[in-house]
């Protein structure tokens, strides 16, 4: 029995905040470096355990794209102890980071030449971020590529400043809507799921990426059942509390599967009938 | 190494011997009840207990223990790496011990649990009085033949004591012990056998094979609801379990503040918050979800992995519940009757 020498599996790694900078009222945006000089070396859509000593570890989904090399990015919602902790970690302090853990997105494999639709809610956008970057920094290997976004409030859109060079780019249609608008917001007014009739979609040549609150993929995929979408093409990412990240604790298990091993991403076709996925 | 007997005597002069040489744990009276302790003193080994209030999995799997240490430099591991004997392990137990095993190694192997194990020495012993609830002869736990170093059968004039490994002998090396006869091995092999059948205080109609088949068709069952109305949710039959291993993870920091220990503690899937993620989001809000999930582990899911079924028949969680709803056979016989 080999039980890798001493060091335990639960041992993080040491790593600096290089950024930690408010996005909204609830969202903070951070900056990490591996203090050994590695990349964290993630695909799009797998997670990390980040640790702030002292009061504990949570999973957190990797926003940046490995295509982008050297540190990673990852956007923190204030929810509990260890997430309210990181918001107030100052830029230079020390965290600790166990990872990559989980499944990722396709996009080497069913993803490549294909036209993809992503379908972001709220802080949904966060993970899809990592493969919509990669996608675009490897551009002539998919086909059309549309971004569905959807938050709340218009106080609540994440990386306003990505979202605005999306528009801006020929060779990327990004809708956006907002639940309830304000003042100043001259888009889209309604549920996420408003946007998807307004875009045409090859449903034989396109691969779904889908993150969003848990009650918001049923409804999503009602909607692209009317088109009809194939879901052999569908990806979901979805959220349970992957404590230790190496299959063992129990926490996120969905039925038989676990979150932090046989996902967090799943081909929807995979979990149709896995009763307590969706 | 051939079988060889002891008289009960020289069963506990070798006993204390062992005590005299190593870390041991041993079965002992806690009240009118029974417990693994370590063990001082051979007068107080009970080999003849029905079962132990805790399963012997405390040893592998401490109720709490440290992960990883931390201070201002990062995080440290902390691998505790001490040899120790367990003594009078039941089968049931010694077949639980074997899954942990399996499930500890599968994909990522979990350190702290696994160098434990490669630490310990179990001799088991062959059940003597069977507890009031006990399953383990309908599920073919009730006499192992493997998963653990010696094997001690208590016969009518004294202990067989049956070693299997390395470390087995090295501990008979101190054995004053002849060679069991072909009668003693006849008695042993009748006593396994009759405990195949003392050990079905409650009787699995189904074979243990229809088990998965049945809750596969299962799910919407009115059972789940019917039994968890009168859950406390309050993991009783969790924390008895010798198969059940989850378990939670926290930080405690210092006085100084700037260093502390990450330990992890066992948690229970009936405890309400178990699958609650942040935002106050409980995945398995439901009592009977609960409930389904910690059988469909035991019956389903586990099995899918270990192909073994994960419910070893000690009946602890039978005893343990106040509410009586914890109840593997109820449960499997109902959903296999009503699968058919």
């Amino acid at each position: 029995m080999s039980n890798n020498g001493n060091k335990s599996i639960y041992l993080p790694e040491n790593a600096t905040v290089l950024k930690n900078r408010p996005m909204t009222r609830t969202e903070a945006y951070f900056e990490f470096k591996l203090d050994s000089g590695s990349e964290l070396g993630h695909m799009p859509g797998q997670f990390a355990e980040i640790s702030v000593p002292g009061i504990g570890e949570a999973p957190i989904s990797v926003s940046s794209s490995p295509t982008a090399g050297g540190s990673f990015e990852m956007v923190v919602r204030k929810a509990g102890n260890v997430t309210a902790a990181l918001h107030a970690v100052a830029e230079g302090q020390k965290i600790g980071v166990r990872g990559p853990f989980g499944t990722s997105f396709p996009v080497e494999t069913e993803m490549k030449g294909k036209d993809i639709l992503f379908i972001c809610g709220g802080i949904g956008l966060v993970p899809l971020r990592s493969a919509i970057n990669y996608v675009l920094d490897k551009r002539g290997n998919y086909g059309n590529v549309t971004i569905l976004s959807g938050t709340k409030t218009p106080a609540e859109r994440l990386f306003t400043d990505e979202l605005e060079k999306w528009q801006e780019r020929q060779d990327v249609t990004l809708l956006e809507s907002v639940d309830t608008a304000d003042e100043g917001w001259k888009g889209n007014t309604g549920v996420i799921t408003t946007l998807i009739p307004k875009v045409t979609i090859d449903p034989a040549n396109t691969v779904t990426l889908i993150c969003g609150p848990p009650i918001m993929y049923k409804f999503v995929l009602l909607e692209l059942m009317k088109i009809p979408v194939d879901f052999q093409n569908v990806y979901v990412s979805l959220e349970r509390h992957m404590k230790c990240g190496v299959g063992k604790c129990g926490h996120c298990q969905i039925n038989g599967l676990y979150a932090c091993q046989d996902g967090p991403v799943f081909r929807y076709a995979d979990i149709a009938k896995v009763r307590e996925a969706i | 190494m051939s079988i060889q007997k002891i008289s009960e005597e020289g069963l506990k002069t070798w006993v204390a011997g062992l005590i005299e040489k190593s870390a041991v744990y041993g079965i002992q009276a806690k009240g009118d009840k029974f417990d693994f302790a370590p063990l001082d003193d051979a007068q107080k080994l009970r080999l003849d207990y029905d079962v132990s209030n805790i399963p012997p999995k405390k040893y592998f799997q401490p109720a709490g223990e440290e992960l990883v240490r931390f201070d201002e430099q990062g995080f440290k591991s902390v691998v505790d790496a001490e040899p120790f004997i367990l003594l009078g392990v039941h089968p049931y137990d010694v077949a639980a011990i074997a899954q942990m095993d399996k499930l500890f190694a599968l994909g990522n192997k979990d350190t702290h649990y696994l160098t434990r194990r490669q630490n310990a020495t179990i001799i088991a012993c062959d059940v003597q009085n069977a507890s009031k609830n006990v399953f383990a002869g309908c599920l073919g736990f009730a006499a192992v033949d493997k998963g653990f170093d010696i094997l001690l059968t208590k016969i009518s004039d004294g202990y067989l004591v049956d070693s299997r490994t390395e470390k087995g002998n090295e501990l008979c090396r101190s054995l004053a012990a002849a060679a069991a006869s072909e009668k003693d091995l006849a008695e042993r092999a009748e006593i396994q056998q009759r405990n195949k059948e003392l050990l079905q205080k409650h009787a699995l109609k189904a074979d243990p094979q229809q088990i998965a088949a049945g809750l596969e068709k299962g799910y919407d069952n009115p059972i789940w609801e019917e039994k968890a109305a009168l859950c406390f949710s309050c993991g009783s039959c969790n924390l008895v379990c010798p198969t059940c291993y989850c378990f939670d993870v926290q930080d405690d920091m210092n006085w100084d503040m700037k260093s502390g220990v990450r330990s992890r503690s066992w948690d229970g899937c009936m405890l309400e918050n178990f699958a609650t993620v942040a935002g106050d989001h409980n995945f398995r809000k439901n009592k009977a979800d609960r409930y389904r999930h910690r059988y469909y582990r035991k019956g389903l899911y586990v099995p899918q992995k270990i192909d073994e079924i994960s419910c070893v028949g000690c009946g602890r969680c039978i005893t343990a519940c106040v509410s009586h709803i914890a109840h593997p056979v109820e449960v499997f016989n109902r959903i296999t009757e009503d699968a058919r």
